[in-house]
């Protein structure tokens, strides 16, 4: 069996191929929901409508995609460079105990500011604190050459002790009752509710925002272009008098900074303080929401979306009947794998001799 | 009765995708004789000799060895009915010796002990019988080119072949060597062995074949005997059209001498230590003047791209010195760009362009930053797709498609993608109009179309008629001879002087390429030999 490059992809097959995956992806997903014992088809109607069905459903599924929109941008446009930031983890958490160091720590009165200024420090930090925990491995890649995959992800472990440390140490909430939780941030600083009686927050304006503002500059600015040559091909961009060096150290910082925000929204816009399991792996998720987008910041808002929306409906869909949530993780993971497959397929044919 | 030919491909089509790269060809080969199998990159030579390797299978036909058709698809097959290959890159372990590498992957695995002595015995009559002299002892990483080309002919002969197929062999040679291999070869026919020798060169085809076939778009498009053989059809046959031939037509009309002659690259006694053992560049020193084009021969690795790597500025120097257009230029590509150093690098693909960004964005990969093409950091895409535009037409860029300018780089012919990197270069920011000053064009015609070898060595022709100063590092004599005013040879490192075209034999050339003990001496002698002349 070979593969050889098809001449030109037809439209159709772009359109086809996640058709196709997602398909493939219910199908396979269908056995072992059969296996758990459930009727399939009433398994996946309460997956969807959990997640999709109703007004609160879009609720839950836009709040968790809000910090996933976020981290998929910080992969997205660190792959785009080829700076493989797997850390996104460790600036989430980064960025949320920056976040608290500024508004939470002395009932947020440890800056006599306005309140806005406060807010906007707040955020600030909280890139910072991604910004910066990412340019360690992205020095360490550009001028000595060790692998970033290895670092960024390794520090992802040591952050985790540095929160579990904080929340027992210098920001432990007193009033917690000995849970390792950090102490929460200014009430005044806390984001606002997009729709009453739900837990959407305005973070998920920033989320889209950022999207946006990430397209125009990969499209449409220098900088986004020296990403996309540096990213394509690090020799031929060097060659043609491109900063190399520069455009990694600016895209780790940018990518740290997303990952940080997510942090500082996740913590600002759910329960105002830090704990240990603040994220499910949003960091994680988001190198596979942004490679099922291919990398591209709108795709990233969708793949988050759907994501999300798994995620919630198999718990929805668990509590009715007995697929344990994991199906969700399943799901999504098939998924990535049947996309990359139908993608590939798209551009060359198999040849079987 | 006819014996059946000792090779015969019948009716052999292959596709990929849309392209056909071989289109129903069928060809014979006689033992004891040299078929050249001529053809332009690109005209389907190399998948012809994959499939008759067992390397692709064909959309249709046979191969058959002595009138039995071989398994299609099967390299060990094709092996066994004793084809051997050549390959232009070649397939020896450095640090093995020659014994070890002619034995590599003959014997079984399983065999507890290696039979030494009879491999040796085996090789050293292989060497006698066909008269190819060589040390079994020898670590392969010691020998000159054409010393282990000899050793791959060797491995591909004690394996029993009977069809030796030679991919481009003389592309790595210095002239002696190529005439060498040519007496090897007839020395292997006379003995009855079948021969395919693959060539883009019409000379050479013309000296070493008995029969030659050409190759145009997959297609067989004419059979001939060598004898019979016209050089200026068979071009033809091979281009599809006739094609005039590209010459320096004025002469040298600087005079190099006078004190008006600017100067618009010197290195002195430069040294760069490179990643090996050896030193990548040795005490180079060279002149080139506005208006005049200096070529660098030299087989390859011998320094050369250390030397473009230099010029372009990706590469410091570690002694000497260096100097362009009046000033000494740090190693950083942007740098140079900005003084006016038009740089056409060696690798169009992997260096000069980027396969997935587009052709108009390719087009001012050298200068989105400047003020023309960009605006507190916004892209001026209309302003740089109109310059890109006017590139594509100016510099004759065809096959982008239907996206057009929208296309990726990618998409592009090594022609059309050639031409663009040229025009790319000679349009710099700097150059008001005038053009660039200095052009460095490193293997700038490599594996194009004569179409587009014409095209490209005329532009550089006219560039340094408006008075630039061109350094052109090439592999190819041919190019050399046909562009250069003056021709400085680089052998190990080292750059002998730089003499005057019309000075060089073409032996003292190959001597000094194959860095020999002759052309030592007029290395060490005073780089400007012209004032002296």
């Amino acid at each position: 069996m070979r593969l050889e490059a098809r001449a030109q992809t037809p439209a159709w097959m772009w359109l086809a191929a996640p058709a196709l995956a997602l398909a493939f992806t219910l199908a396979l997903s269908a056995l072992l929901v059969a296996w758990a014992g459930a009727p399939v088809g009433r398994a996946y109607a309460l997956l969807l409508e959990g997640g999709f069905g109703s007004r609160f459903a879009w609720a839950e599924t836009l709040t968790r995609a809000t910090p996933l929109i976020l981290t998929g941008l910080a992969v997205a446009v660190a792959f785009r460079a080829r700076l493989f930031n797997i850390g996104g983890e460790g600036q989430l958490y980064a960025g949320a105990l920056a976040a608290v160091a500024v508004g939470g720590l002395h009932g947020g009165s440890a800056f006599a500011v306005p309140t806005g200024v406060l807010f906007v420090a707040m955020m600030l930090a909280a890139c910072a604190a991604g910004a910066l925990l990412l340019l360690v491995p992205a020095l360490l890649k550009s001028h000595l050459g060790v692998d970033e995959v290895v670092t960024t992800l390794l520090l992802n472990f040591i952050v985790l002790l540095l929160v579990s440390a904080m929340l027992d140490g210098p920001m432990k909430d007193p009033a917690a009752m000995g849970w390792p939780q950090s102490v929460a941030i200014a009430d005044a600083l806390q984001l606002d509710k997009l729709l009453p009686k739900s837990r959407v927050h305005t973070g998920l304006v920033i989320a889209l925002v950022m999207a946006a503002l990430l397209s125009v500059l990969l499209r449409q600015t220098t900088f986004g272009l020296e990403i996309r040559a540096v990213g394509a091909n690090a020799r031929a961009a060097a060659f043609a008098g491109l900063p190399v060096r520069a455009v990694i150290w600016k895209v780790a910082l940018l990518s740290g900074a997303l990952a940080g925000l997510a942090g500082a929204v996740e913590v600002a816009g759910r329960a105002g303080y830090v704990t240990l399991d603040m994220s499910p792996g949003y960091g994680y998720s988001g190198i596979v929401i942004a490679m099922l987008a291919a990398l591209n910041p709108l795709g990233v808002v969708v793949a988050a979306v759907f994501v999300a929306g798994m995620l919630v409906g198999a718990d929805s869909m668990s509590r009715a009947v007995t697929v344990p949530t994991y199906i969700a993780d399943v799901i999504v993971a098939v998924s990535l794998i049947a996309m990359l497959v139908a993608t590939m397929l798209a551009q060359y044919r198999v040849r079987w001799r | 009765m006819i014996p059946a030919p000792r090779l015969k491909l019948a009716g052999i089509t292959k596709r990929f995708g849309d392209l056909v790269a071989n289109d129903n060809i069928t060809l014979e080969l006689q033992a004891g004789e040299v078929l050249a199998l001529l053809g332009e990159n690109g005209a389907g030579k190399s998948t012809l000799v994959s499939i008759l390797f067992g390397h692709y299978v064909a959309d249709g036909g046979t191969v058959e060895v002595d009138g039995r058709v071989l398994p299609p698809g099967q390299p060990k097959s094709a092996l066994a009915a004793g084809i051997g290959m050549v390959h232009q890159h070649f397939t020896l372990a450095d640090n093995l010796s020659v014994l070890d590498n002619v034995m590599l992957g003959t014997e079984p695995l399983w065999r507890p002990s290696s039979r030494r002595r009879a491999a040796r015995a085996a090789l050293l009559a292989t060497a006698a019988r066909f008269g190819l002299g060589v040390d079994p002892d020898a670590r392969v990483g010691d020998l000159s080119v054409g010393e282990r080309q000899r050793v791959e002919i060797l491995k591909a002969l004690t394996r029993g072949a009977r069809i030796l197929i030679l991919d481009e062999p003389t592309a790595v040679l210095t002239p002696q060597e190529s005439l060498s291999l040519f007496a090897t070869l007839k020395q292997l026919v006379a003995q009855g062995m079948a021969i395919v020798f693959i060539s883009h060169k019409l000379d050479e085809v013309m000296a070493v074949s008995d029969r030659i076939v050409v190759l145009r778009a997959g297609k067989l498009v004419a059979t001939q005997a060598t004898e019979q053989a016209d050089k200026d059809q068979l071009a033809e046959a091979m281009v599809g059209r006739a094609v005039p031939p590209v010459a320096r037509e004025r002469g040298l009309d600087v005079d190099l001498a006078a004190p008006a002659a600017r100067i618009v690259c010197a290195l002195h006694r430069a040294g760069v230590r490179g990643a090996g053992r050896n030193p990548a560049l040795v005490d180079v020193s060279l002149q080139l003047h506005a208006g005049e084009v200096l070529a660098i021969a030299g087989v390859a690795g011998n320094g050369q791209r250390a030397l473009a790597d230099l010029l372009c500025g990706l590469l410091a120097l570690d002694s000497g010195t260096l100097e362009v257009l009046g000033r000494s230029l740090p190693a950083r590509p942007r740098s140079w760009i900005d003084a006016g150093v038009a740089r056409i690098p060696e690798d169009r693909q992997a260096v000069g362009s980027i396969g997935e960004l587009t052709l108009w964005e390719n087009a001012v990969l050298e200068r989105y930053h400047s003020r023309r093409f960009s605006r507190w950091g916004l892209l001026r895409s209309a302003r740089a797709r109109d310059h890109a535009r006017r590139l594509v037409e100016q510099y004759d860029v065809r096959g982008a498609g239907r996206d057009g300018l929208d296309a990726p780089a990618r998409t592009l012919s090594g022609g059309n993608l050639q031409k663009l990197i040229l025009g790319r270069a000679l349009s710099g920011v700097r150059y008001r109009d005038q053009g660039p000053q200095l052009i460095i064009a490193h293997q700038p015609t490599w594996g194009l179309d004569v179409g587009a070898v014409a095209d490209l060595q005329r532009r550089l022709l006219d560039a340094c008629a408006r008075g630039a100063g061109v350094l052109l590092i090439s592999e190819d004599l041919d190019e050399i001879l046909t562009l250069a005013d003056r021709i400085a040879v680089m052998s190990r490192g080292r750059l002998s002087a730089a003499r005057p075209r019309e000075a060089w034999r073409l032996a003292d050339l190959g001597a000094a390429m194959a860095g020999l003990p002759g052309a030592a001496a007029s290395a060490a002698a005073p780089v400007d030999t012209h004032h002296a002349a």
